[in-house]
């Protein structure tokens, strides 16, 4: 069942394709359907598999002659992920009722980009998974190319660019590890079993690892997350953050520390106080929470604001997966579930509910549109998921950031404490967006403003398709806040099956 | 099987005074039903057959090499169909032929003066191929550049193959390698080696001997610039291969990073090296798409040349999917061209502007050849690459070796996408310049796309048909 979800996706793609090209309602329905469809194949797919195993989907000969294979599978962490991409991309078309420019193509590279994730987060055999990946980087291109606002083509190329380069590394690592592992198979349960040479380990795990972690935004090489999501529609950037970003992060899990665990043993040497490749990016993820916090503590744009505080969110992420605890890892995994519903929730305020309307995101001028009380929904919803954001109890953040910091106590205590400090910056800044956007202190000429500015009041209102799109987010995100067992429950019996067995256990 | 092409062309020239599309089309359906009856004679009547000790092969692998030519040649044909530059019908698919049986000559033979013969055979066709657009100067300039630069490579490769012969006493590939087998490398043997890369190096637009490349791209009718860069590369990168992995079998040396040896590894080593960074680099800046065509097959180029010197079971299947893959593809992009040409009156970056609203159909099928050239899967290019490069890894010599290589060759396919990004930019982004000329894409030119197109996709989904045929075979041909 779960397998539909690639399928119908694809479908759909197809179906769009065959449109007339100028009803722009039609494309928008049989997209929305499509992602219905793939949300309603996710959630099918979590009742019918089993709490705490691998279950496999489909497992048939690709190339039989290389040894590959067609295999589709699922654990607890995919089925977090593909529940989160069906969110996602319900949310998103929700959010881009109003494309009427080439919609049919949009929402066919759309749907093509979820195809892709869907099959990034169940293929369990590498090559297949490599397929899935690069699929999910042409769309991207695309969209944010042709639909694209602030500096899109540049933005889009270097996305692309960035994508293809970790993809390049990956490849140069998995192609690597075929054929030191003999040329029979990709399949990850054999890789994971067999013993990889300690000296290969060690150049493969950070060159696959850095490779994902491009797409996961790790810092130095998040330049592309921030100026990526600006230039993309709103759906895009709902899609770069809350489910492209953690195809990165996913794929750090799934492969590099999965077919590597040895790469992160310690070097038995300390270069710069270094004493293992654990310690380089952990610290590296640190600065990624702190960096991002601070540079979107001075930005002037509302998305750049929204853009630098993703790089921050998944830096927990990394860090979560470096502390190799069980706790710490489970709140990755679940941040990521969380990051990608608020982080959507975010876009879509910024990009649809004010960007579309107002035409501009410069803080000065939003701060003179008095859109608290233009627009009360849009206050709230980002009220409420800046709150979420900052890590309020009661809210999925809360929970995965706890779990990741509990689980970073233990491995890194001062990382941990310096992580702390990005939290605190992380409140500052959505507070300042949230006070200077909706709730600014205007001069009192409130009536003189709005007669000399009459396009003030004939913006457009809120509109169903918005409401239900970030009804539907907030009550996710309230859900996994009040009861995280319901995703915790999948998450940490994946940990313990065969798969993670080479891990090194424990604080170290 | 051969001989049948060369009657058919002969009958072209009886149609004389018929109006030129008409003749047109009825030439090329004359050829095509000939390169469908060899083709088909081939698949009927498989044989196994060493004519005169090895001066003609014919076994499975060959065939489907000749196949796989015969295929690249009817889509050529397909092409010429809707092309006005000339006004000799017979005489031009008549070289088309004679070209595509000297490739098969040369896929057939194990003999170096065959080989040479053959080779000659190929290039003087395809020189005349390149000028046959009388009306235009660059066709001109184009082919002249292309016989100078062809006719000192012969020169080179001559000299190299007498070397071989005054070395081995023999013309044969395999008596050649036994006679030269030794310890060490004889001076003589090594400047052997280098004429005779050289002259290869030539035929398949490998850097420093690319030089002919862009220009005969740009300059030559479209039909032959793309069976230049299909047909000929297949037939030449097989040649080639046979030549280097059996010809001078004993004489590899190691080109690996720690444990480099004199040899002929290294020598190709350097040149795939330097075709793989020319042609990416030099394609970055091209404002032509047929002159960005031509550096990203010099560059690919490189990365074949990576299949060559492998000396994996595999390897030889690996390149020759590869290659084959290549070859269809490009011709794909040479129809597109062709199209947007007749459509908008040039080849550079800006005439594409715009194209996904003019012809839709015809801009997806370009995005499908350069996001397969790209090597995005799952398309026929990211399949042909993962292969080769895989093979590459588990030579046997020195293990993970050519791996320096195989990284660089990853890396330069990441600068590769900026440029075929840049042509569908142009295609999907761009707005098309204010007044568009709405002219419809001819049917008729866009049915061997679509196929083309269909053939790459379902390639790259499903390489396991190719792969096990070519891999049967080779195993077969006892390599």
């Amino acid at each position: 069942m779960l397998a539909w979800t690639i399928y119908s996706s694809f479908l759909g793609v197809a179906v769009l394709m065959l449109l007339p090209r100028t009803n722009a309602r039609l494309a928008r329905t049989v997209a929305l359907l499509t992602a219905l469809l793939g949300l309603g194949f996710a959630l099918g797919g979590m009742l019918d598999a089993k709490i705490g195993e691998v279950h496999t989907i489909t497992r048939v000969p690709w190339i039989p002659s290389l040894g590959l294979e067609y295999h589709l599978a699922a654990d607890g962490i995919s089925l977090t992920l593909v529940l989160l991409t069906g969110l996602a991309a319900v949310a998103g078309i929700l959010f881009s009722w109003n494309i009427e420019h080439r919609a049919k193509e949009f929402f066919a590279f759309y749907l093509a980009l979820i195809g892709g994730v869907y099959g990034v987060f169940l293929s369990f055999d590498l090559f297949l998974l490599f397929v899935f990946y690069e699929i999910a980087i042409i769309p991207k291109y695309f969209i944010i190319a042709i639909w694209g606002s602030t500096r899109r083509e540049y933005g889009a190329m270097k996305l692309a660019l960035y994508s293809f380069v970790g993809s390049a590394m990956v490849l140069i690592g998995l192609v690597a590890a075929y054929v030191v592992s003999g040329g029979h198979t990709m399949s990850i349960f054999e890789l994971a079993k067999f013993p990889f040479p300690h000296g290969f380990q060690m150049w493969a795990f950070p060159l696959v690892f850095v490779g994902f972690a491009i797409l996961a935004g790790l810092w130095p090489f998040h330049t592309w997350a921030p100026t990526g999501h600006v230039a993309a529609p709103t759906a895009a950037s709902m899609l770069l953050a809350g489910v492209v970003m953690k195809l990165g992060a996913y794929g750090c899990l799934r492969v590099a520390m999965t077919l590597f665990p040895e790469g992160m043993a310690p070097w038995g040497t300390h270069i710069l106080g270094f004493g293992s490749w654990r310690d380089v990016f952990s610290l590296l993820a640190v600065i990624g929470i702190l960096y991002g916090a601070l540079v979107a503590l001075v930005q002037k744009d509302f998305k750049f604001i929204i853009g630098y505080s993703s790089v921050s969110h998944m830096g927990f992420v990394l860090l979560g997966l470096m502390t190799l605890s069980q706790v710490g890892m489970s709140g990755a995994v679940l941040q990521m579930f969380s990051h990608g519903l608020l982080a959507g929730l975010l876009f879509a305020v910024v990009g649809r509910m004010v960007y579309d309307r107002t035409h501009t995101r410069d803080l000065a001028d939003l701060q003179q549109m008095d859109l608290g009380t233009l627009f009360p929904f849009t206050a709230v919803i980002f009220t409420i998921a800046s709150v979420a954001s900052m890590g309020l109890p009661g809210f999925s953040g809360f929970v995965a950031e706890l779990q990741v910091l509990l689980g970073a106590w233990q491995a890194f205590p001062t990382l941990t404490v310096v992580s702390g400090l990005g939290l605190l910056v992380g409140v500052a800044y959505m507070l300042r967006a949230l006070q200077r956007v909706f709730f600014a202190d205007r001069e009192p000429a409130p009536v003189a403003a709005r007669s000399s500015g009459n396009g003030h009041l004939s913006l457009e209102p809120i509109s169903i398709p918005e409401r239900l799109g970030a009804v539907l987010l907030v009550g996710v995100s309230l859900a996994i806040g009040l009861y995280p067992r319901l995703l915790l429950d999948w998450i940490i019996p994946s940990f313990n099956s065969g798969l993670f067995g080479g891990l090194p256990k424990g604080p170290p | 099987m051969v001989t049948a092409l060369v009657v058919l062309a002969a009958d072209l020239l009886a149609l004389r005074d018929l109006e030129l599309r008409f003749r047109l089309s009825i030439g090329a359906l004359i050829s095509i039903a000939g390169c469908l009856v060899s083709a088909g004679w081939m698949l009927a009547l498989p044989q196994h057959a060493d004519f005169f000790q090895g001066t003609l092969v014919a076994d499975s692998l060959r065939e489907l090499v000749k196949i796989a030519l015969l295929v690249l040649t009817i889509f050529t044909l397909l092409l010429s169909i809707e092309t006005n530059f000339t006004s000799h019908v017979g005489e031009y698919f008549a070289l088309i032929l004679l070209a595509a049986s000297g490739m098969m000559f040369l896929v057939s033979s194990e003999d170096i003066l065959m080989i040479f013969l053959s080779l000659e055979l190929t290039s003087l066709s395809l020189y005349i191929l390149t000028a046959f657009n009388k009306r235009s100067v660059q066709s001109a300039e184009a082919a002249l550049k292309y016989f100078l630069f062809g006719g000192v490579s012969a020169a080179f490769t001559l000299f190299g193959l007498s070397l071989l012969y005054g070395l081995s006493g023999s013309t044969n590939l395999a008596q050649i390698a036994a006679a030269i087998r030794g310890p060490g490398l004889d001076p003589l043997l090594a400047a052997a080696i280098v004429m005779t890369v050289i002259g290869f190096g030539f035929k398949v637009a490998a850097a420093p001997f690319h030089l002919w490349a862009p220009d005969v791209y740009q300059g030559a009718p479209i039909p032959s610039a793309a069976f230049i860069a299909s047909g000929s590369k297949v037939a030449s990168f097989f040649v080639f291969a046979r030549v280097m992995m059996l010809g001078f079998k004993g004489a590899e040396g190691g080109g690996g990073w720690h444990a480099y040896r004199p040899g002929w590894i290294p020598v190709l080593a350097i040149v795939s090296l330097a075709s793989m960074v020319l042609g990416n680099v030099a394609a970055l800046a091209q404002s032509s798409v047929r002159r960005l065509l031509a550096y990203s097959a010099i560059a690919h180029g490189g990365y074949m040349l990576l299949g060559v010197m492998t000396q994996a079971p595999q390897s030889l299947a690996a390149l020759m999917y590869y290659a084959v893959t290549y070859g269809l593809t490009a011709l794909g992009a040479f129809g597109v061209v062709s199209v947007v040409q007749e459509m908008s009156g040039g080849d550079r970056l800006v005439d594409f502007a715009g194209l996904s609203r003019r012809a839709p159909a015809v801009s997806l099928c370009m995005l499908v050849f350069m996001l397969s050239l790209a090597g995005i899967p799952p398309l026929a290019g990211f399949f042909g690459k993962f292969y080769i490069f895989a093979q590459a890894l588990s030579g046997p010599a020195d293990g993970m070796g050519m791996l320096w290589l195989v990284i660089l060759a990853i890396a330069m396919s990441a600068v590769s996408l900026y440029y075929y990004l840049q042509v569908l930019k142009q295609i999907y982004i761009v707005e098309a310049p204010a007044p568009i000329r709405s002219l419809p894409a001819p049917v008729l030119s866009q049915v061997p796309l679509v196929l083309l197109a269909l053939a790459v996709v379902a390639l790259g989904c499903a390489p396991e048909w190719l792969v096990g045929k070519f891999t049967a075979a080779v195993k077969l041909a006892g390599l």
